[in-house]
């Protein structure tokens, strides 16, 4: 195998051993973290402090009956939970986590595809989660199904927007699409979450309702719509569904922590001397660190604020959130134009 | 390596082209259109264009085909009705017109380009920076234009989709005449 | 081994073809919308093809305007379905005959 591509199968490995692993981890830190926080202890019977208890329940999910109703659409149906997976598996090829490096004689960037259109290749790829959503709710020949994946795709489809602005207007001072640029402008200069705090608003609330959690997961809601486009599925199908919604949770996190925290990079720390693997490393470490505060954020507004109601959130996609990252766009086009950023 | 992804990728597309047309249920012919459009966006990154193929996959698969998916469990509609007798004369006129075309094309761009040779491909012409250099220059008026058409579509498409006041939403349950 | 540029014009002429076939047989409108789109496709494939053969940018915008037209185009034959749906609730072709001579 020729070096290149053993690095990059190696950067391969390294990022899907890391999502794969959200999910269990996931699994427990949401239960135990809001236990904290509602005074109470949270699963700490399996392993210690409970840590295993996201594999028994992985382990569980896996032992659980599989059901298909009579009337669904068989290959669409079993195909849903794998669509769920694609957009999460293929969005972290983009994301840095480290500078260009030489390791073992041979030079690389320590990102899997360093694309000159980067940012549009994640939001492409991410915006493939609808198909997901849609044919769940459709092949389930349920109505509530039909009916909160109907809403949960509107949702989807319209946060995109905003989602997409905040993001451009992230891109505009450094100039590039390709996120290790965007990181490398963030360390000669201020990390963007403090010159476009506006857009950073925009971007995480958009992320919340594109990976359909409280305060906007009216699509997937218990109490709602029985669970949404998600119930006709159980045992390992559910629990493909709710990897995808975490790993997707990652990834945009991971954007996030890119575009506006300046990525694997600390603020007064540079590594640069360090041998290669150590860079790698590091820069891994801190990247992960990052996002895993954004994870946090993610179960603290879960468990924090009370639901959204469908037509309020139509409203504030529509009505709040792309009208202020339209005015964060001209904002930081005009900053840019005159030299600030 | 590119004549095994071309290959394969084309290949791809064809046949879910043959599905899109071929499947009678809508659902099936919009996910077969999907596959055949992000096959097409791989080819767009062999030719050269990888800021078109995130494009492609971006807003054609990622919003317009949502669109139709949309529309089509809106408006409930089932697997279409197989042609009577009258229409199979049609139906096999159609498919000689349509062979006798795709014969006329193959063989003039097989007369044509049998042995062309790309011009070398330079950085220039897969940089973002080359497609945004030409957009904002020399294709500004039309860049503009498009935003105009966008927003004309957008208001023409809410209006035609409207429901007028008192009209009852649409119930696919209702019997079809 | 390089794809000679043939190739690509080729499959897209046969895509092209395929749509046309889907345009003229299907009786559902919606069938007959997607066979455009397929057509528009094959068209942008041809474009790519082109203008990877002549080193001349010029072919991928055209193909960026003709994928802005397909999404306007898109969203406002959709729309004219559901209009046409709320008054005849059908989608079928055949029967969507009021203006026949």
């Amino acid at each position: 195998m020729s070096p290149s591509a053993l690095a990059l199968a190696a950067m391969m490995a390294l990022w899907l051993s890391a999502l794969l692993a959200v999910a269990p981890f996931m699994l427990w830190f949401e239960r135990r973290a809001p236990a904290f926080m509602q005074d109470r202890l949270g699963p700490n019977r399996v392993g210690p402090l409970g840590l295993i208890q996201g594999i028994a329940d992985a382990v569980k999910f896996i032992f659980k009956e599989e059901f298909t109703p009579a009337s669904a659409d068989r290959p669409l149906f079993l195909l849903a939970p794998i669509l769920a997976l694609i957009p999460a598996l293929t969005t972290y090829l983009v994301i840095p986590f480290g500078p260009e490096v030489e390791i073992a004689g041979h030079r690389l960037n320590l990102v899997v595809v360093d694309s000159d259109s980067g940012v549009l290749l994640f939001l492409a790829l991410a915006s493939l989660g609808v198909y997901a959503l849609v044919l769940a709710g459709y092949s389930s020949n349920n109505k509530y199904s039909l009916m909160g994946s109907i809403r949960a795709s509107a949702q989807m489809v319209s946060y995109e927007l905003a989602l997409t602005t905040a993001v451009v207007c992230a891109l505009i001072p450094a100039g590039s699409l390709n996120l290790s640029e965007i990181v490398d402008y963030q360390r000669a200069h201020l990390w963007q979450a403090l010159t476009q705090p506006v857009g950073l608003l925009v971007f995480l609330v958009a992320a919340f309702a594109e990976t359909n959690r409280l305060p906007f997961d009216l699509p997937e809601a218990e109490s709602e719509l029985v669970a949404g486009y998600l119930t006709e599925y159980g045992g390992l199908r559910w629990a493909m569904f709710f990897m995808g919604e975490y790993m997707s949770m990652t990834t945009l996190s991971a954007l996030c922590v890119t575009l506006y925290f300046g990525g694997w990079t600390l603020p007064f720390a540079d590594f640069g001397g360090l041998p290669g693997l150590a860079q790698a490393a590091i820069g891994f470490t801190v990247l992960v660190a990052k996002i895993f505060l954004f994870l946090f954020l993610f179960v603290w507004v879960r468990w924090t604020f009370p639901r959204f109601r469908y037509d309020q959130l139509m409203r504030l996609g529509w009505k709040a959130l792309l009208p202020l990252a339209v005015l964060q766009f001209v904002v930081t086009a005009a900053l840019t134009i005159a030299g600030v950023l | 390596m590119e004549a095994a992804v071309f290959l394969l990728f084309g290949l791809v597309a064809l046949v879910s082209a043959i599905m899109v047309v071929a499947h009678r249920n809508p659902v099936y012919a919009t996910m077969s259109l999907v596959v055949t459009l992000v096959a097409t966006a791989v080819l767009f990154v062999l030719l050269g264009s990888p800021f078109l193929a995130a494009l492609q996959i971006l807003l054609y698969t990622g919003a317009i085909l949502v669109l139709f998916l949309f529309v089509i469990m809106l408006l409930n509609i089932g697997r279409e009705r197989p042609s009577g007798a009258r229409t199979t004369a049609q139906t096999w006129g159609s498919v000689l017109l349509a062979l006798l075309l795709a014969g006329s094309l193959c063989r003039l761009l097989w007369d044509a380009h049998s042995d062309s040779v790309p011009a070398p491909l330079e950085v220039q012409f897969t940089s973002l920076r080359g497609v945004s250099d030409l957009l904002f220059s020399t294709y500004l008026l039309p860049f503009e234009m498009i935003g105009l058409l966008l927003l004309v579509a957008v208001v023409a498409a809410s209006w035609v989709a409207r429901r007028a006041e008192g009209e009852p939403p649409v119930d696919p349950e209702e019997e079809r005449p | 081994m390089s794809v000679p540029i043939s190739g690509y014009l080729l499959l897209a002429a046969v895509l092209f073809a395929i749509g046309v076939i889907g345009a003229l047989t299907r009786r559902s409108g919606i069938a007959i919308f997607l066979s455009i789109e397929l057509m528009l496709n094959a068209a942008n494939l041809t474009l790519a093809a082109y203008s990877r053969l002549l080193g001349d940018r010029a072919g991928q915008m055209v193909i960026f305007f003709a994928l802005a037209v397909a999404a306007a185009e898109a969203a406002v034959g959709l729309a004219l379905f559901i209009g046409i749906y709320r008054l005849r609730r059908t989608i079928d072709v055949n029967r969507l005959n009021l203006m026949r001579w």
